[in-house]
């Protein structure tokens, strides 16, 4: 098995998600996890929440300005990279419209990987 | 060349890609299964000299092109493990690899779908899975694919070695895929066939329009995928589009290498035989239902190559096929080519509203055959001013010597100033 970080892009311009749009996030970490796939999830506060260090210079904001930025991420085990973009594609903000996924595969993680 | 040498290059052709892939099962690794089997080729140059060409060279090179796998990974044990693997799931989970009996390897030939199909994984940059392609299926050297894609062969060297890398890394597995997902994977085989093809057909730029090694390997693999999966109607599609437009591969340039239009041709120059084998192929797509975008795309270069002369092209019947094609696949380029049969049909000004339509879409704004097409409509109203202007057009947007030559002689026949 190896393990693949997959990281969640959204437009926060595109305002808050809707309660619907929640659940359907809670309903797919649960499936992960009900399939044994999930190592771990967290999904993250506001993009204007966020605080970048550069060197000596700390700014307001993410560290990279761009439209689209992380919004969460979750670590799953997966046998290749095609079970793992068969996980990917059913993670609802593939289809919002307001961003999609990045599959990585995980190169280290301390704790080390089962 | 001596009779080994001969044989050793014949099979390099042919073989390469299924020793490959039976070496790549055992290593596990594209770069040292290419290394064996590159050394099983050196080594049949002497061993067929000594002792004749074998029965069934292919299975003389995976035996021996496996046996160095299993060799360099004994010797490498301890370096090896530390290397990512190429995956294969399913049939053999993840159990080390063991010697299997070479006399199975010529009696697996899905071994080679599984190297196209890790080669055009959709995780691979288009650019990147063509070139994979040419350098792992078709055994082309790394400086030839480079001058084939016309990149520097540093470029393509690097552009390989990442591939692979993220191959290895990103575990794409080494299978072919499940029925389920063959509509999702199988596009991005043939579409690097056809680019292939393409690329060897009209070279973009340089001093020859076609470039026919390329061409050829195109044509080869298009072969190879339809014996290999020949219940998908579009790889026969495929097949039948190359076949239908290689067929007029001898007559699509003058003798002094200047393109002729295909009204010019000598049609009795024409590969009946490939025409009639693409024929053939159409039918069936076209009896299979809902037939794909290379079967219409076959069907449009069959009708237009079946007319006994330009004259006699069944132009109404085309227009009906390319609005078929365009249902599948809604691309400006289609809706271009289509213009060409309405302007038979129904007259060049019907045409030309059409093409003037077109040329606001963002997708053709750089596209050379636009303002060429442009040209023509313009040219046969009879607003020579207006065609000259299109044909000055599209030679800027064009570096194919032979195109720009065809180009240049249709300028001057419209352009009245001196």
């Amino acid at each position: 098995m190896a393990q693949y970080a997959i990281l969640i892009f959204d437009d926060p311009t595109a305002g808050d998600y809707t309660a619907g749009q929640l659940a359907e996030s809670k309903q797919h970490a649960e499936d992960i996890v009900d399939s044994g796939a999930m190592v771990s999830a967290y999904a993250l506060a506001a993009p204007e929440t966020a605080t970048s260090l550069r060197g000596d210079v700390v700014t307001d904001g993410p560290f990279v300005d761009t439209k689209e930025v992380v919004a969460g991420f979750c670590v799953i085990e997966a046998p290749d990279l095609d079970a793992a973009l068969a996980v990917a594609r059913d993670n609802p903000a593939v289809r919002w419209g307001r961003g999609g996924v990045e599959v990585r595969p995980v190169a280290g993680s301390i704790p080390p990987a089962r | 060349m001596t009779d080994a040498a001969r044989a050793v290059a014949d099979a390099h052709r042919r073989e390469w890609a299924l020793v490959l892939a039976a070496t790549v099962r055992v290593a596990r690794d594209l770069d040292l299964a290419e290394e064996c089997v590159q050394e099983a080729y050196a080594a049949a140059l002497t061993a067929w000299a000594r002792d004749g060409t074998p029965a069934n060279p292919a299975a003389w090179l995976t035996t021996t092109a496996r046996r160095r796998a299993m060799d360099a990974m004994r010797r490498e044990a301890t370096f090896r493990s530390r290397l990512p693997l190429l995956v294969e799931p399913a049939e053999t989970g993840y159990e080390p690899a063991t010697d299997p009996p070479p006399e199975q390897t010529d009696a697996v030939p899905d071994e080679r779908l599984r190297l196209v199909f890790t080669c055009c994984h959709p995780a691979l940059a288009p650019e990147a899975r063509l070139a994979l392609t040419l350098r792992l299926v078709c055994g082309l050297p790394t400086a030839d694919v480079a001058r084939a894609l016309l990149v520097s062969e540093q470029t393509m060297a690097a552009r390989i070695t990442r591939a692979k890398k993220k191959i290895a890394t990103a575990r794409i597995p080494y299978r072919v895929p499940r029925p389920a997902e063959l509509p999702d994977r199988l596009p991005a085989v043939l579409g690097v066939v056809h680019l292939l093809y393409t690329a060897g057909h009209t070279a973009p730029s340089g001093p020859t329009l076609l470039r026919t090694d390329a061409a050829d390997r195109a044509l080869h693999l298009a072969r190879t995928l339809r014996a290999l999966m020949p219940d998908e109607p579009e790889v026969g599609g495929l097949l039948a589009l190359l076949l239908a437009t290689d067929a007029r591969r001898a007559t699509r340039t003058g003798p002094d290498g200047g393109l002729l239009r295909l009204e010019d041709q000598d049609r009795s120059r024409w590969d009946r035989a490939a025409l009639a084998e693409a024929h053939e192929l159409i039918v069936a797509g076209l009896r299979a239902g809902r037939p794909g975008r290379y079967t219409l795309q076959a069907a449009i270069a069959a009708l237009y190559a079946e007319a006994p002369t330009y004259d006699e092209t069944d132009w109404q019947q085309l227009v009906t096929l390319y609005d078929r094609l365009l249902a599948v696949w809604p691309s400006p380029v289609v809706a271009l080519n289509r213009t060409v049969p309405v302007s038979m049909a129904s007259g060049p000004a019907v045409a030309l509203a059409l093409v003037d339509e077109l040329a606001a879409d963002p997708r053709l704004a750089r596209y050379p055959y636009l303002p060429a097409v442009r040209a023509d409509l313009l040219r046969r109203l009879d607003r020579p001013a207006e065609a000259a202007l299109a044909y000055r057009d599209a030679l800027a947007r064009t570096d194919n010597d032979a195109e720009r030559g065809f180009l240049a002689a249709r300028l001057a026949e419209v352009d009245i100033e001196p």
